[in-house]
């Protein structure tokens, strides 16, 4: 097997070194009980050629674009990622490299970082901002437990309208903590009835995401006003980092935190993971903060260069006082959305964001002439819902025959919303294609 | 790091065996880490200190002390009520290497019991203990 | 004397992205627009995020320049202690890469996904195989994360019996993670020593595992590299008072075809693809921590999870007493469809074979090295081998100076001052993937920079010297954290 090195000649002479007679020798001071007779029950090996073969089979029984017209988001997005960060993730320095601990070894990874750092907390418009995170979800959990721990207050309150699943994910992580959540209503227009806030009590947290799960720009500004007013932190979620290309980023509204996900950021969808945590803080919190920090320093020369920092928050250090058990990060991701963000720019970002919100703007327009209704009336950047007469559950079955994906039925996930669906539009869907959407909705 | 014998230990000063020292002032203890202690965290890159106003009980954690790799907790050598902290610590946590017994102080306590400062070890004891660990 | 095996090549500099560009540039090919303009209202619209504008050859070249300063497992050896720095197949980022998989929306109706089902459902099979146990999930992100999910299924398993218990036993060898993924449960981590020979005697766990103790995390073989023998006996006796038996199973390359932690007593174990499964660490991460557990203890594990039905397999959510969610979506399906792949192309055999030779790799350099460092624990190992710094002591040269020396000599140091029971310890682990003359060189390199300690120990304190850096002013970095450019 070519990953396996040892001739017998290798292993005879090794065998001597240590004196063992053979190579279960080796585990023969293991007791007989613990030591499995047989072999594993596993399909024999098979070479690269049928493993590609195997595989070229297994990924040919998924649905993707072009074969496919697929309108789906709901935290996961479809962009177009550049030849050059795909060539550049290549670069085997990055990718079989092991986390920075010593640091002479890895300026490349540690730099790296740290420009992701700078760009994940200038797109969020927060002071610092950590070196990733398994994906948003598992950030937002995380910063519900930082804010909790900087309030000393036990109760949070997570809109209705964040993503269903991060809802879940903060659920299992304070299912063993006994804080309490409790949750914010909708209101008719698509957004969240932050006026609900007043009756909520002492807070630790306010969650709040934007876009949110229907693809409607929430006000971060009020909902920091009312939690700040209450003694309570904004935490600010989203799913769609792209979006704070156009919109107002949630530092320069007030959030306190900021958890998202970045996949939008150059990162394949691959069937929902690795993605991208991105959580972000005010400078004031920065010892709070959970997850791997790069920080800059000197050498002994005086030169520049860049270490993991402030490493006392962290489980290795501090074990069970530690700010969480995190160890690894999502490193490699976090290198890919910087690499992303580096080839956009700042004006890239803006044009590239714009789009997005055009082409969804668009098959809005194109939908409700083919007869469908846009429920919710607040402005929308990529996602939006769309009902019809009737309910559009039926369309959608229709149109899965046609194979088009349009969008997600939401009835399983909020039962007031049964009959409608959760579209998306990103700079990758093209006009003839929205047309076709909308000409197969018509029919 | 420094051998025991070269572990400055003033002799004005009362210490616990957990590292930390306490002079008496009139109504008020000051407390702080030992010359040992700060010679064995390393270069002390952060000080967390408690708020003001809050009782802590004897053996009780009142601060943690970080170096670069590790985390110390100090432990309250004497109950009482914290009256002040050290706010420059925040700044320059060096000041705890560099002037343990001086600038370096921690916080000041206001003793349930004056008398509390008095058993604890003198320098020579507290020199003896650090020998009996080395 | 060895000849160290690094050049001085031509490596080049490089500063910070925002040191770079210019207003205008861009690097990205914007989409033409084939749709009107639909401008947001100003109220909503943000300023431009500050960003650098580079073109593409700027971002290539300065990408390229700072994976110049990385050191990978491609460059060469990487002996990190617990671990698991094996060769890294390039043929499972072909299979990851492929668009039926990258491009695979995770939310696609079950009929429109099969592949990635199939995939993730034959991977749980082959890991519960492997293990022993019954159940899988591949949800967790990272092994702190499979142990977090452990911990929510004991607290709930306990729950479910009408007492919860809010105390765990853990090893003092025990990784960080392991009392901080306790601790996030809400459990009271409570060590349990370990004995002169390293390992855990059942007789500690008998006098600490009682009605309050919800169970004890083990790891096997454990940090130092040591089988723990009593571990049937640990088993009953914390099974006996009621407890569970977490294993953590990042050091399962040593004993793949040779235990099955499910069969001596393990409830729970979790695994690190990116390392036992040769998965790229990545600078950090992406990994994945898939949990896998005894049949009676299916029902609390996350959703959704993957089943089937003559043959066509879904994604069921239908399980109450499920823990929850962990991650937004399935999982790692990037990292696991290389994990996947690594087991298909090592089949049974490859990978019984790979768990020996990792075992032999890692005596051999025991054997070798324990004249010249001091061996913490003078018998057979597993996978790994621990030494400390004793005999160096005396020059006043640390676990930490003949660290930074290796680098110089091109290697990438052992990890260094774990496990904590052992003073400057120095953990290797070789992997299976290494070949001896490899190893010989690394022996050589070692022994060499241990004469240096002793004759021109200067060259050790200002290591290294070959790297982009210095040594780093890390208490620096501590006091006036520097975090964004």
């Amino acid at each position: 097997m070519r990953y396996l090195p040892h001739t017998d000649e290798d292993i005879a002479a090794m065998l001597g070194v240590v004196r063992c007679a053979d190579l279960d020798g080796l585990f023969a001071a293991l007791p007989a009980d613990c030591r499995v007779n047989g072999e594993l029950r596993l399909p024999a090996a098979l070479t690269e050629w049928e493993l590609d073969d195997h595989m070229d089979r297994l990924a040919g029984a998924m649905a993707v674009s072009p074969e496919y017209l697929i309108f789906l988001g709901a935290g996961s997005y479809d962009h177009r990622i550049p030849a050059v960060v795909s060539s550049l993730l290549a670069r085997s320095e990055f990718v079989t490299s092991y986390t920075p601990y010593q640091p002479e070894l890895l300026q490349g990874t540690l730099q790296g970082l740290y420009e992701y750092q700078t760009l994940a907390a200038r797109l969020l418009g927060m002071e610092v901002a950590t070196a990733s995170h398994y994906d948003g979800a598992a950030a937002l959990a995380e910063a519900l437990l930082m804010a909790v721990r900087i309030t000393k207050k036990k109760r949070v309150a997570l809109s209705r309208a964040i993503n269903p699943h991060y809802r879940q994910v903060v659920r299992t992580y304070f299912a063993p903590t006994g804080y309490e959540l409790i949750e914010i209503p909708l209101l008719a227009t698509g957004l969240t009835d932050l006026a609900r806030l007043e009756s909520a009590g002492e807070l630790a947290a306010v969650a709040l995401q934007s876009p949110n799960f229907f693809g409607c720009i929430e006000d971060f500004r009020e909902a920091a006003e009312r939690a700040h007013a209450g003694g309570a932190l904004l935490v600010a979620t989203f799913t769609e980092a792209l979006a704070y290309g156009l919109l107002k980023n949630p530092g320069s509204q007030g959030a306190d935190i900021a958890a998202g996900d970045g996949q939008s950021l150059g990162i394949p969808r691959s069937f929902g993971g690795p993605a991208l945590g991105m959580l972000a803080s005010r400078k004031q919190y920065m010892r709070n903060l959970p997850g791997r920090l790069v920080g800059q320093t000197k050498d002994r020369a005086g030169k520049r260069g860049f270490v993991l920092t402030l490493a006392t928050r962290e489980q290795h250090i501090r074990r069970e006082k530690a700010t969480s058990n995190i160890c690894s990060n999502n490193s490699l991701c976090a290198l890919t959305a910087a690499m992303y963000l580096a080839s956009l720019g700042g004006t890239g970002i803006r044009e590239l964001a714009a789009l997005n919100h055009d082409k969804a703007e668009y098959l809005k327009k194109a939908l409700t002439d083919a007869g469908c209704v846009i429920p919710f009336s607040a402005p929308t950047f990529n996602e939006f819902v769309v009902t019809a007469p009737g309910g559009f559950d039926a369309r959608y079955r229709r149109l899965i025959e046609k194979k088009i994906v349009a969008g997600l039925p939401l009835g399983p996930y909020y039962p007031e919303l049964a009959g409608h669906s959760l579209l998306c539009v990103t700079e990758t869907a093209s006009r003839e294609n929205m047309d076709a959407l909308a000409r197969e909705v018509k029919s | 790091m420094k051998k025991i014998e070269e572990i400055h230990l003033p002799d004005e000063l009362r210490y616990s065996p957990d590292h930390e020292w306490v002079r008496m002032e009139s109504t008020v203890a000051r407390v702080g880490l030992t010359d040992y202690a700060q010679d064995q965290l390393g270069d002390i890159v952060y000080a967390e200190l408690p708020s003001v106003g809050i009782r802590v009980e004897q053996g009780a954690v009142f601060a943690t002390v970080e170096s670069v790799k590790s985390v110390s907790e100090c432990i309250m050598p004497l109950a009482g009520e914290i009256t002040a902290v050290n706010a420059f610590l925040a700044d320059d946590p060096a000041i705890l290497n560099r002037s343990p017994y001086g600038e370096g102080w921690m916080v000041l306590v206001k003793p349930d019991d004056p008398a509390a400062g008095e058993r604890l070890l003198t320098a020579e004891r507290y020199r003896a203990q650090l020998k009996g660990e080395g | 004397m060895t000849e160290s095996m690094v050049q001085s090549t031509l490596t080049l500099d490089e500063p910070l992205l925002w040191e770079r560009g210019k207003k205008g540039r861009c690097g990205f090919s914007l989409p033409a627009r084939d749709v009107p303009e639909s401008p947001l209202p100003v109220a909503l619209t943000g300023d431009k995020p500050d960003f650098p504008d580079l073109s593409e050859i700027e971002v290539v070249r300065h990408y390229t320049r700072l994976s110049t300063w990385n050191y990978g497992v491609d460059t060469g050896f990487y002996p990190l202690g617990s671990c698991t720095m094996k060769y890294n197949p390039k043929t499972n980022e072909r299979q990851a890469a492929l668009k039926g998989f990258a491009a695979a929306h995770p939310l696609l109706p079950a009929a429109l996904s099969q592949g990635a089902l199939r995939l993730m459902f034959a991977l749980e099979r082959d890991l519960a195989e492997i293990t022993g146990l019954d159940a899988v999930t591949l949800q967790p992100a990272a092994g702190a994360q499979g142990e977090l999910t452990g911990m929510l299924i004991i607290h709930a398993w306990h729950r479910s019996r009408g007492k919860q218990r809010t105390r765990i036993l853990i090893p003092d060898t025990a990784h960080g993670t392991n009392p901080a993924s306790a601790a996030l449960c809400g459990y009271t981590p409570v060590p349990v020593p370990s004995n002169e020979r390293g390992i855990i005697a059942s007789g500690a766990v008998e006098g600490l595992m009682d009605d309050k103790t919800a169970g004890i995390m083990i790891t096997n073989p454990n940090t130092l590299g040591l089988f723990e023998e009593n571990i049937r006996e640990i088993a009953r006796i914390v099974h006996e008072r009621g407890g569970l038996v977490y294993g953590d199973g990042a050091n399962m390359n040593a004993v793949m075809g040779v235990v099955k932690p499910g069969v001596i007593g393990v409830d729970i174990l979790h695994l690190n693809l990116h390392k036992t499964f040769s998965t790229p660490h990545g600078g950090g991460g992406p990994g994945a921590g898939p949990v896998a557990v005894r049949k009676e203890l299916a029902r609390f594990l996350p959703i959704p999870r993957v089943s089937e039905t003559g043959g066509t397999y879904e994604l069921r959510d239908d399980y109450p007493d499920s823990v929850g969610r962990v991650l937004s979506f399935h999982g790692h399906f990037g990292v696991l469809a290389r994990a996947y792949a690594y087991i298909r192309s090592m089949g049974p055999d490859g990978l019984a074979r790979a768990s020996r030779l990792a075992v032999l790799n890692a005596n051999y350099i025991r054997e070798r090295l324990k004249g010249t460092l001091h061996l913490a624990y003078d018998r057979p190992c597993m996978h790994e081998c621990v030494f400390s710094d004793r005999n160096q002591q005396a020059s006043g040269i640390s676990t930490l100076d003949m660290a930074k020396r290796l680098m110089d000599y091109g290697y990438h140091p052992p990890t260094i001052y774990f496990p904590l029971i052992v003073h400057g310890a120095i953990m290797i682990e070789p992997t299976e993937t290494e070949t001896k003359e490899e190893l010989d060189r690394f022996i050589e390199a070692f022994e060499t920079i241990v004469r240096e300690a002793q004759d021109n120990p200067q060259l050790l304190r200002d290591a290294p010297h070959v790297c982009k850096v210095k040594r780093l002013d890390e208490t620096e970095a501590a006091r006036n954290p520097c975090l964004t450019g």
